[in-house]
C-alpha cells in the first residue's frame, strides 16, 4: 500500500473512477448473460419460437449451445477490457 | 482381442501416462504440490481446471439425463456454464489479488473472525461431501461395466482405487497431470461423437450435426420429436417442466459452480491478476468443447436407441424380438450392461418382442390395448450408462469403447480424489490445527487429513449404494449448497463494505442450514432412504425442488447477513482499506510471493 503515501487523495479518486467503470462493465455484462440464458433460453422461448433453427426455434438452440458461446465472449471481452482499464487508470500490476 | 482386454489396455495406458507425468514434474518442485498453477501459463491452467472441475457427472451423466428428458434440462448445460461468467467478473480477479491459498482463508480475514472461517470450512465439507457421493456413483456406473461386474461390486472397488488414488495424492496437484487427463478426458468424449454425428447426419461436427437434416432429408430433431411422441413420450424440443423451477435450478448450478472451493482456488495461484480474468475464459473454452457436444450426444443416442428397440421404423414396423436381442451382435451392449443391473428388460407379455414405450402415457393406454401390451418392457435404463454404451449402441470399433471407459474413469476418479484432498486438508489445516488445537504436530495433522479421507470416502461410498439421484442430479445437490453458503459470502466480502463479520456468520448459516434442511426433508436426512417426508415429484414449496433450492438458499444468506451488519457493529476502518486493496490490482506481486 505504499502507492496510497504519495498524492493519496487524488490516488484514491482515480480509484473510484475505475471502481465505477468496473462496476458499469459488470453491470452490463450480467445483462447480457442473464437475457440468454434465462431470456432467450427459458423465459422469452415462446417469443422466438418463429425463427426456426435446424428442425427446432432459436430458444432450444439458445439454451443447449447460444447461451455457452455468449458466456465465453463476455468472459474474454471482460478480460480484455478490464486489462486495458487497468492500465488507463494506472492502476495495473507494474 | 475381446472387448475386455481392450478396456484394460486403454484404461492401463492412461494410468501410466498420469503417473509418469506426476513423477517427472514431481522431481522439479514440492511447492508445485500446493500451488498447481503458479507461474503457468492461463491457456495450460485453464485446461487444467477444465479437467479438475468436470467429474463424472459431467462426463458420464449429463448427456443422458439430457437424451431422455430434451430441452427441460438445458438447464445443466446454462448452468454449469454460467457460473464461470460470475466466477470470472465477480471473483477470480480479486481473490487473485487477496493473495491467500484458500477460501477458508479468504473468509476469515475479511470478516476478520475465527468463527466465520469455521463456518467456511463447515460450508466447504458439507458441500464437498455431497459431491463426492455424486461421484461415487459415477465411478460404481464406470467400473461395474468395465470389469463386468454388478454395479455395488464396481462401487466397491472403485471406492477403494479412489482412496489409493487420494493418498497417493500428489499426481493432483501437478497441472500436467491434469493436462493429460483433460486431452484423455475430451478425445474419449469427442471421437464417438464425431462417429455417430458422422453416421447419423453426415456432419462430423458433432455439435451442428445436432441441427443438421438426417440422411432422409429431415431435420435430426424432428425425426426424434416424431419418434419419441409416437411412443407415448414428452416431445424432445419442447418445454414441459415448470418454468420457475427451470430458472432456479439454473441459477442454483451457475452460483454454485463460482462458489465451489477447489475451482476457485486454482485463480488464487495464477501469476497475475490479468491472467486471473484470462484463465476463467481460458477453462469454459476447454469446458465449452465437452458441453457443446453433450446435447448432441444426448439427443443422438436417444435416437440410436429408438431405433434399436424399433428397428423398422416405428410402431408399425414391430418391436425388437428377443432372439434379435439375445442372439444379434448388434445387441451386445444390451447383454453386457445386463450384467450391471443397470439395464433390464422383460417380454412381460410373452409375445416373443420387447416393446419400448411410456406406459405412463394416456394416449398410449389404447394403443398397447389394441396391440395386446401390458407395460414397457425394457424395464430399466440408468441415465447413467447412456454416455459409456453410447459408442456400443452405435456399433463403434472396440478401441472406442476402450477409450471411452478411460475417459470416464479419469473424469470421475480425478474430481474424487481431488475432493477427498480438499476435504481432508480443511479438516486437518484448517479445523484441527486452525481452531480445536494450533500445537498439533505435523504428524498429528497427518493424520487427521487420512482419518478425515478414510470417513469420507466410506460416508460416500456408503451413501453412493443408494445415491440420492443420478451422478449429476447428487452433484446439482452439491452445487446448491454451495451456492447458499459459500458464494454469497464471497461476493459480499468484495462488493460490500457494509457486511460485517457478525452478518457474514450469520448469513452463511442461515442458507446452509434453510437449503440442507430442504434437500434432507426430499432425499432424506443425511440421504438416508426412506427418511424423507417429501419428495421431488410433489415438493414442499409449489414447484422448488431440492435441486433447486440452492437458488433460494443464496437470496436467504444475502437477506439475512444484510440485516444482520445492519443491526452490528461496523466494519473496522482496516477491513475497509482491505476490501478497497482487493479491488485495486496494482501491487499484487508482492501477494504471489507470499
Amino acid at each position: 500500500m505504499a502507492d496510497h503515501s504519495t498524492n493519496s487523495a487524488q490516488t484514491a479518486e482515480a480509484d473510484k473512477g475505475y471502481w465505477q467503470a468496473n462496476l458499469r462493465l459488470i453491470y452490463i455484462s450480467l445483462a447480457i448473460w442473464a437475457l440468454v440464458s434465462f431470456g432467450f433460453g427459458i423465459l422469452l422461448r415462446p417469443l422466438l419460437s418463429g425463427i426456426a433453427v435446424g428442425g427446432t426455434d432459436l430458444g432450444f438452440w439458445f439454451a443447449q449451445q447460444g447461451s455457452i458461446l455468449v458466456f465465453l465472449v463476455l468472459i474474454f471481452n471482460y478480460a480484455w477490457r478490464m486489462n486495458k482499464l487497468d492500465a488507463e487508470h494506472g492502476v495495473d500490476e507494474e | 482381442m475381446d472387448q475386455f482386454t481392450i478396456n484394460l489396455l486403454f484404461v492401463g495406458a492412461s494410468f501410466a501416462l498420469y503417473i509418469g507425468i506426476a513423477i517427472w514434474a514431481r522431481a522439479g518442485s514440492t511447492s508445485e504440490f500446493y500451488a498447481a498453477g503458479r507461474g503457468v501459463h492461463p491457456v495450460t491452467n485453464g485446461m487444467a481446471t477444465a479437467a479438475d472441475w468436470m467429474s463424472a457427472a459431467s462426463f458420464i451423466s449429463m448427456a443422458g439425463l439430457i437424451a431422455f428428458t430434451g430441452y427441460d434440462n438445458s438447464t445443466f448445460l446454462m448452468g454449469w456454464t454460467g457460473g464461470y461468467v460470475l466466477l470470472a467478473l465477480l471473483l477470480a480477479p480479486y481473490l487473485r489479488k487477496f493473495g491467500k491459498y484458500t477460501v477458508s482463508e479468504f473468509i476469515g480475514d475479511r470478516f476478520y473472525s475465527q468463527t466465520a472461517r469455521v463456518v467456511a470450512v463447515i460450508c466447504l465439507i458439507v458441500a464437498s461431501v455431497t459431491y463426492v457421493i455424486g461421484q461415487m456413483t459415477g465411478v460404481g456406473v464406470a467400473f461395474g461395466r468395465f470389469l463386468e461386474v454388478s454395479n455395488t461390486s464396481g462401487l466397491l472397488i472403485g471406492a477403494c482405487v479412489v482412496f489409493a488414488y487420494a493418498v497417493f495424492g500428489g499426481m493432483k496437484g501437478v497441472t500436467y497431470t491434469q493436462v493429460a487427463q483433460y486431452c484423455v478426458l475430451i478425445t474419449a468424449y469427442t471421437i464417438p461423437a464425431i462417429f455417430i454425428s458422422l453416421q447419423l447426419t453426415g456432419t462430423p461436427v458433432p455439435a451442428l450435426g445436432l441441427f443438421s437434416d438426417t440422411a432422409s432429408g429431415e431435420p435430426l430433431l424432428t425425426k426424434l420429436d416424431a419418434i419419441v411422441t409416437e411412443l407415448g413420450f414428452a416431445e424432445y424440443t419442447a418445454h414441459h417442466s415448470n418454468t420457475l423451477n427451470m430458472v432456479l435450478f439454473t441459477l442454483s448450478l451457475m452460483i454454485g459452480t463460482a462458489g465451489l472451493p477447489h475451482v476457485i482456488m486454482r485463480f488464487f495461484t495464477v501469476p497475475k491478476v490479468s491472467d486471473a480474468r484470462w484463465s476463467a475464459g481460458w477453462t469454459l473454452v476447454f469446458i465449452a468443447l465437452l458441453y457443446l457436444t453433450a446435447p448432441a450426444v444426448g439427443a443422438m443416442a436417444r435416437l440410436n436407441i429408438t431405433d434399436m428397440m424399433w428397428p423398422n421404423g416405428g410402431i408399425e414396423g414391430g418391436a425388437v424380438s428377443v432372439e434379435e436381442i439375445d442372439t444379434d451382435p448388434r445387441y451386445d451392449w444390451m447383454q453386457t450392461w445386463k450384467k450391471t443391473g443397470l439395464l433390464d428388460w422383460e417380454d412381460k407379455n410373452g409375445d416373443g418382442k420387447i416393446q419400448y414405450y411410456n406406459d405412463k402415457s394416456e394416449a398410449m393406454t389404447a394403443i398397447a390395448e389394441e396391440k395386446g401390451w401390458v407395460g414397457n418392457e425394457l424395464t430399466k435404463f440408468n441415465r447413467d450408462i447412456l454416455v459409456l454404451a453410447n459408442p456400443e449402441i452405435a456399433n463403434l470399433p472396440g478401441w472406442v469403447i476402450g477409450l471411452v471407459a478411460a475417459g470416464g474413469l479419469a473424469a470421475a476418479l480425478s474430481t474424487a480424489a481431488g475432493l477427498l484432498l480438499a476435504i481432508s486438508s480443511a479438516v486437518s489445516h484448517d479445523l484441527v490445527k486452525g481452531a480445536i488445537n494450533p500445537s498439533i504436530s505435523e504428524k498429528g495433522e497427518l493424520l487427521a487429513a487420512r482419518i478425515a479421507m478414510a470417513v469420507a470416502i466410506v460416508v460416500a461410498t456408503y451413501l453412493g449404494l443408494n445415491p440420492p439421484g443420478f451422478a449429476a442430479q447428487t452433484v446439482a445437490l452439491a452445487f446448491g449448497l454451495a451456492a447458499a453458503s459459500i458464494f454469497p459470502a464471497l461476493m459480499m466480502g468484495i462488493f460490500s463494505t457494509r457486511i460485517n463479520n457478525t452478518g457474514a456468520v450469520a448469513g452463511m448459516l442461515a442458507g446452509l442450514t434453510v437449503t440442507l434442511v430442504y434437500i434432507f426433508l426430499h432425499k432424506g436426512w443425511l440421504f438416508i432412504p426412506g427418511t424423507n417426508s417429501f419428495t421431488d415429484a410433489d415438493p414442499l414449496l409449489g414447484p422448488i425442488k431440492s435441486t433447486s433450492f440452492g437458488a433460494i438458499g443464496a437470496m436467504i444468506n444475502f437477506g439475512v447477513a444484510y440485516v444482520v451488519a445492519g443491526m452490528t457493529k461496523e466494519t473496522p476502518q482496516e477491513i475497509v482499506e482491505l476490501v478497497e486493496s482487493v479491488r485495486i490490482p496494482r501491487g499484487a506481486g508482492a501477494a504471489q510471493n507470499k
